[in-house]
């Protein structure tokens, strides 16, 4: 028989015993709704942590110093390779080097000095960072009060609540305010006369001032990812801040190495497009001669915590569509007994075994079909209504809120998948006892 | 219609056994007869006699014990189930005493039943229900449901769904026990005009012995499972 012309049948027998039939399709529905409820909720859990891993920059960052010719504190005693000639210095080349590898997004340097600023007569001291641009896309300034920079090169600033409430006792009406930076810049002495020094004269520390704009508040420290600027109080676009050319640690280690004319960074963030080629990008900057670290392997056992959580999830979820699966095999072997005598007539008209099978497999399969439809809209709701209970939670507790399920369309297909996968495993006892009706026995039954 | 000579259906010491329980019964024992293309026969006996285990051998429904039946020189008995299946959709109709009618479809689409098994082309299918429904004069009923019709029509519409496939052979099994006479006497003319005017080898199990004499081209008496008698009606 062609599949049309077996589906209309089935259909048609669906429909003769549509109250038995409906209640064992429900049956396969709640399986599949309990299914799609528990993935859901281990998927938006798992999406929530990998957001906000994401939005940390700990698992697509990876943080570059140079390397140092010096034991650090701490290390053990003991002989010290030392090693052989000066180590590369991470400056502009450098930066450019990294930006250049493949699947980097970018590449930034940690700008990060104390400084003072004066707010309506009174001095206070403080730390400023330097902001890049992808900060106002990865989330990490999401919940501000204000809004981001208006370009990477505005003189505009970001205020951390703390310093805030020490400007002001009402912090928001410090937003539109100008405040005035006192911070010290270096500038490069031209060669002594006396030459000896081939390096050059040295550097000067000068004072300078410049106008900020406040334009935000943030309540919480920003996540900014190893050698991020989330430790700034005073926040300002990456770009103002270079420009500046503050002061910073390092400085003296570059006069004495370098010279005054040429700056290197103290550390680099390189920011990668995912997780998937940090180990690549780690290594080829090691080559270059410089320190690498990344979070990479704390990423990869996230992902199989969550792989192995998933499936305890997905298990106990099918078990109610296991439990379902028993009441299509009820039902079917049911339809079997009414309908002995219409088969050994289906038989007698020409129906093969294999006809009779397939019919059985198509009912079993339509009500595998229509329960997984309902199941996941049911288990859609469901994963809505544990959101939205999360959310008044967490609005009650002052929390932003959070979505902690989700239902990708990959779930949507795989559990309706499922769900006609275990209705056609449950239909094979019926319907190979259908198929193997003798055709004499079924036309005499009454 | 006569027959042409050659032979539709062929037993040779065809022996169907089964076991009740305890007892084996002896349903058809060393039956061996042959039926010719296009002639009109009637099994009779009484119940128990072995004519309906005969029926179903032939139709292939069921399988013997023992011996052989050729329809058109091709042995059943040989064959696999998909093979008989196709047997039963393409070469022989059936028709029972209690019509077995699909209650739930009309008319038509019980007719329409063995084509779409045989799976024959869509297009197709509603000239040769219209053809078959026209020949047994039910073409005003197709959209009733077979509750909706007399045990006549029912029975009517059991012989289209038979020829809708247009087999050479038609089987009846007691075709009138569940009409009055009038009613059976109206399926018997309509079993002859099929014979005559299609050429059907049409076998007849019965118990009616005079219905079989008036339309009956040859009359084969069972009993015990054994042909105790075959030839033309007195």
């Amino acid at each position: 028989m062609k599949i049309g012309d077996l589906a209309e049948l089935a259909g048609r027998n669906l429909r003769e015993a549509l109250l038995r039939n409906s209640l064992t399709t429900m049956g396969i529905a709640v399986g599949v709704a309990s299914l799609v409820a528990m993935l859901s909720l281990g998927v938006g859990l798992q999406n929530l942590a990998n957001d906000r891993l994401a939005r940390t920059g700990l698992f697509d960052a990876i943080f570059v110093t140079p390397r140092s010719n010096y034991p650090g504190f701490g290390r053990p005693e003991g002989p010290v390779t030392m090693r052989k000639g000066p180590p590369r210095a991470l400056d502009a080349n450098a930066r450019r080097q990294m930006e250049a590898l493949p699947h980097v997004a970018e590449v930034y340097p940690e700008i990060r000095f104390p400084t003072e600023i004066h707010y309506a007569g009174n001095p206070y001291g403080t730390v400023v960072a330097g902001v890049p641009e992808s900060a106002r896309a990865d989330g990490a300034f999401d919940g501000m009060k204000g809004k981001f920079f208006s370009s990477p090169s505005a003189d505009e600033a970001i205020l951390q609540i703390d310093l805030a409430k020490q400007l002001s006792s009402q912090p928001d009406s410090l937003l539109g305010k100008e405040i005035v930076l006192r911070y010290a810049e270096r500038q490069a002495l031209p060669p002594g006369p006396s030459g000896k020094d081939s390096a050059g004269g040295g550097i000067s520390i000068v004072p300078h001032e410049k106008n900020l704009r406040v334009i935000g508040i943030v309540e919480t420290e920003p996540a900014a990812g190893i050698g991020g600027f989330g430790r700034g109080r005073l926040l300002i676009p990456l770009e103002v801040a270079e420009t500046l050319q503050a002061t910073q640690a390092n400085d003296l280690r570059d006069l004495l190495r370098d010279g005054p004319a040429r700056r290197s960074y103290e550390s680099l963030t390189v920011r990668m497009n995912g997780t998937t080629n940090v180990k690549a990008a780690e290594d080829a900057i090691k080559k270059m001669g410089f320190s690498a670290f990344s979070l990479l392997d704390a990423s990869r056992n996230l992902s199989l915590v969550f792989a192995v959580f998933d499936l305890f999830l997905g298990i106990f979820g099918s078990l109610a569509l296991v439990v379902a699966s028993l009441g299509i095999i009820n039902t079917l072997v049911m339809a079997i007994l009414e309908r002995r005598r219409e088969i050994g007539v289906l038989k007698a008209l020409g129906a093969a075994d294999r006809d009779i099978r397939r019919l059985f497999f198509v009912e079993a399969g339509a009500m595998g079909l229509l329960g997984g439809i309902f199941g996941v809209f049911i288990g859609w709701l469901i994963g809505h209504a544990i959101n939205f209970g999360t959310n008044i939670y967490l609005s009650r507790r002052s929390l932003p809120g959070i979505s902690v399920t989700s239902v990708p369309w990959w779930m949507v297909a795989a559990a309706i998948a499922f769900s006609i996968a275990v209705s056609l495993g449950a239909g094979i006892y019926p319907a190979s006892r259908a198929a193997r009706l003798d055709p004499v026995e079924a036309l005499r039954y009454e | 219609m006569q027959s042409t000579g050659k032979i539709a259906i062929r037993t040779d010491h065809l022996t169907r056994h089964y076991q009740m329980g305890a007892a084996l019964v002896r349903a058809a024992q060393d039956v061996t007869l042959d039926i010719a293309a296009g002639d009109f026969v009637a099994v009779l006996g009484s119940s128990g006699s072995g004519k309906s285990t005969l029926l179903n051998l032939i139709a292939g429904l069921d399988r013997p014990t023992s011996g052989a039946i050729l329809a058109h020189g091709r042995n059943l008995a040989e064959m696999s189930s998909e093979e008989l299946a196709k047997y039963r959709s393409h070469t022989v109709g059936i028709v029972f005493q209690a019509f077995n009618l699909l209650p739930r479809m009309t008319l038509e689409e019980n007719v329409e039943l063995p084509l779409r098994l045989a799976e024959v082309d869509r297009n197709e299918r509603t000239a040769r229900v219209r053809e078959a429904v026209e020949r047994v004069r039910l073409g005003a009923r197709l959209t009733h449901r077979p509750t909706e019709l007399s045990g006549g029509e029912q029975q009517r519409a059991a012989l289209a769904r038979a020829l809708v496939n247009r087999p050479t052979i038609l089987l009846a099994d007691e075709p009138t026990g569940n009409l009055d006479s009038a009613t059976g006497d109206e399926i018997m003319l309509l079993l002859r005009e099929i014979n005559e005017t299609l050429g059907v080898t049409i076998v007849m199990v019965t118990h009616e012995r005079p219905r079989a004499e008036r339309f009956a081209h040859r009359m084969i008496q069972m009993s015990d499972g054994k042909v105790v008698s075959d030839g033309a009606p007195q």
